[in-house]
């Protein structure tokens, strides 16, 4: 089984547009979309959900407000500000657990001396499994400012896993998340390959760097494609020969190409269309060699 | 005033609006670069870098002589940073969370903190701009306790914009929460409006008050003005999709400098949300 990760550090750089594409030119692939704060695959393959779970993870403090004696010592102890001072309506202090500040960790739980303080596990979110017109298809939705982002993540891969086999599928796309932190490196760890989708601008350069430096630091064959190449064709080529220096197999190019703005309209993914820029796509898909 | 500049989706243009809303209002502010993961102001902003500093989080190192593996430390930790083999116990640094349970839970005082780095926080001076960027360390997962260092250098004399990460949960969370007024960037995109969507529940859920840009306006179609429209959210400025923007962009160069005519644009945005007679 073979596992295809598209990441892309900065944002924006067309992740989503390629990851579906691939998933319409493999054809029997599992697909997973790991951009779990942010999903968008779902808006162009359409997928019909045939299970449905809740995400569960990690606690979060709650304070009974009749046991609370208004010592402070949780306030004193909270490492992530999370706990503040409220007054009752006799003018008494009484503290107040901020949900979206707690991290659940539980030293107020475990330090108050009234014990008034309850830890109940957070439902943070769903995951899904559905069909699409490509197979199968795992995706998830974090509830909105919530946490344990990387922990989804890691669930959605297992899953499409799992399916994978059980369907006897060779390959798992991978739809990844922007950035380098927690939910990207429980995206790429013990991937067979990250595709690296970059845009030939300052940001984009410097993005590219340290999702190579963090693909190498994991041990990841990396590959990197540019896309919209011709918006600063000499910043493509400085790229590409960093890129190549730091030990990525070099995939392609896409052209600058409003077909795929075009196609994300139609909700149909840019192979399914006939813009310039699906040539491009293609030469990228069979340069993977996945 | 502090100003936090948001999105769902990715690469929707947070960064151009932050930097070039910071030069047109060409008066002394802090800009507060918290896309720790992936920081990219500095790349439009020149200037002399004034000073770096390391940033640590406490992680807990055990004294192997007082320590009798009796696990109590792992069973607390709820990030599986700290794990009894039965005779001692092993420290996962990258896990932790450092919110200093386990010294205190240990019966025989094994557990000390140490200082762990994540990344580091850079100043710059680019003229009436003071920079503060956060950089993660590549392989470290732990973005809000950066973004929180950063923030602790907010000067409450000067107004500031915030560049936030992208995304809806815990980074973008730490990046915008205290912010007097947040704006959310987006694109007339089908992408563009499902992220939107789940930013704008992600500020209702923190009672947050904002409005939206629009960048790179008529590159799609309607939608997101109708859900503006019908969701009562104002939309306080609309970037044409221009190639020269994106040109510009690619070189980093601003906008404000690059392409004049959008001049009135930033400024005119910049004084109304900063305050003042800017530009």
């Amino acid at each position: 089984m073979r596992e295809l990760v598209v990441l892309s550090g900065k944002g924006g750089t067309g992740k989503t547009s390629l990851a579906a594409s691939f998933a319409v030119l493999a054809g029997d692939a599992v697909v997973a979309d790991c951009d779990v704060d942010a999903a968008d695959l779902h808006l162009v393959l359409a997928p019909r959900p045939r299970e449905r779970h809740d995400f569960v993870s990690g606690r979060q403090a709650l304070i009974r407000p009749a046991d609370c004696t208004g010592c402070g010592l949780c306030a004193e102890l909270c490492r992530f500000a999370a706990i503040a001072m409220a007054a009752r309506p006799d003018g008494t202090p009484v503290f107040r657990v901020d949900p979206i500040g707690c991290e659940g960790c539980g030293v107020c739980v475990r330090s108050c001396l009234a014990q008034a303080i309850d830890f109940p596990e957070c439902l943070c979110g769903e995951w899904l499994v559905s069909d699409t017109r490509c197979g199968s298809m795992v995706h998830a939705r974090l509830k909105a400012a919530a946490e344990n982002s990387g922990k989804l993540v890691a669930l959605v891969r297992r899953e499409a896993r799992r399916l994978a086999e059980e369907e006897k599928r060779e390959r798992i796309i991978v739809d990844g998340p922007p950035g380098i932190g927690c939910p990207v490196i429980a995206s790429l760890s013990g991937a067979s390959l990250v595709l690296a989708v970059t845009e030939p601008t300052v940001s984009g350069e410097h993005d590219l760097e340290r999702v190579l430096s963090l693909a190498r630091h994991f041990q990841v064959p990396v590959a990197a494609c540019v896309n919209k190449w011709d918006l600063n064709p000499e910043m493509t080529e400085r790229i590409e020969a960093k890129a190549a220096a730091a030990g990525a197999r070099l995939a392609g190019r896409v052209r600058y190409d409003a077909g795929v703005t075009a196609a994300q309209l139609r909700e149909r993914a840019v192979v399914e269309t006939d813009a310039p820029c699906v040539d491009d796509i293609r030469a990228i898909w069979n340069n993977l060699q996945l | 005033m502090t100003l936090a500049i948001a999105s769902g989706k990715g690469g929707t243009g947070k960064t151009t609006l932050a930097v070039n809303l910071a030069r047109a209002y060409a008066r002394p502010l802090q800009l507060l670069d918290c896309d720790v993961e992936e920081p990219n102001a500095h790349l439009f902003l020149p200037g002399t870098e004034a000073a770096s500093e390391v940033a640590t989080i406490p992680v807990p190192e055990v004294d192997e002589s007082r320590c009798d593996g009796c696990g109590e430390c792992s069973r607390f930790c709820a990030y599986h940073a700290i794990v009894s083999t039965g005779t001692k116990a092993l420290v996962f640094a990258e896990m932790c969370h450092g919110c200093g349970g386990c010294p205190r839970v240990c019966p025989r005082q094994a557990i000390r903190e140490v200082p762990r780095r994540i990344g580091m926080v850079e100043r710059r001076q680019a003229g009436d701009i003071a920079l503060v960027t956060g950089r993660l360390d590549v392989g470290s997962v732990l973005a809000p306790p950066l973004i929180r260092e950063v923030k602790r250098r907010l000067d409450p004399s000067l107004p500031a914009v915030i560049d936030a990460p992208p995304g809806t949960s815990c980074p973008v969370v730490t990046a915008v929460r205290g912010a007097d007024f947040v704006l959310l960037v987006t694109e007339p995109t089908p992408f563009g409006l499902h992220d939107l969507q789940l930013a704008v529940d992600t500020l209702r859920e923190l009672a947050q008050p904002f409005a939206v840009v629009l960048n790179r306006a008529g590159a799609g179609d309607d939608r997101v003005h109708r859900y503006c429209r019908e969701a009562g959210i104002a939309i306080m400025m609309e970037i044409a999709d221009d190639r020269r923007i994106a040109e510009a962009y690619s070189r980093g160069r601003l906008v404000f400098d690059a392409v004049p005519e959008y001049r009135a644009l930033f400024s005119g945005l910049a004084d109304t949300l900063l305050g003042g007679q800017g530009g």
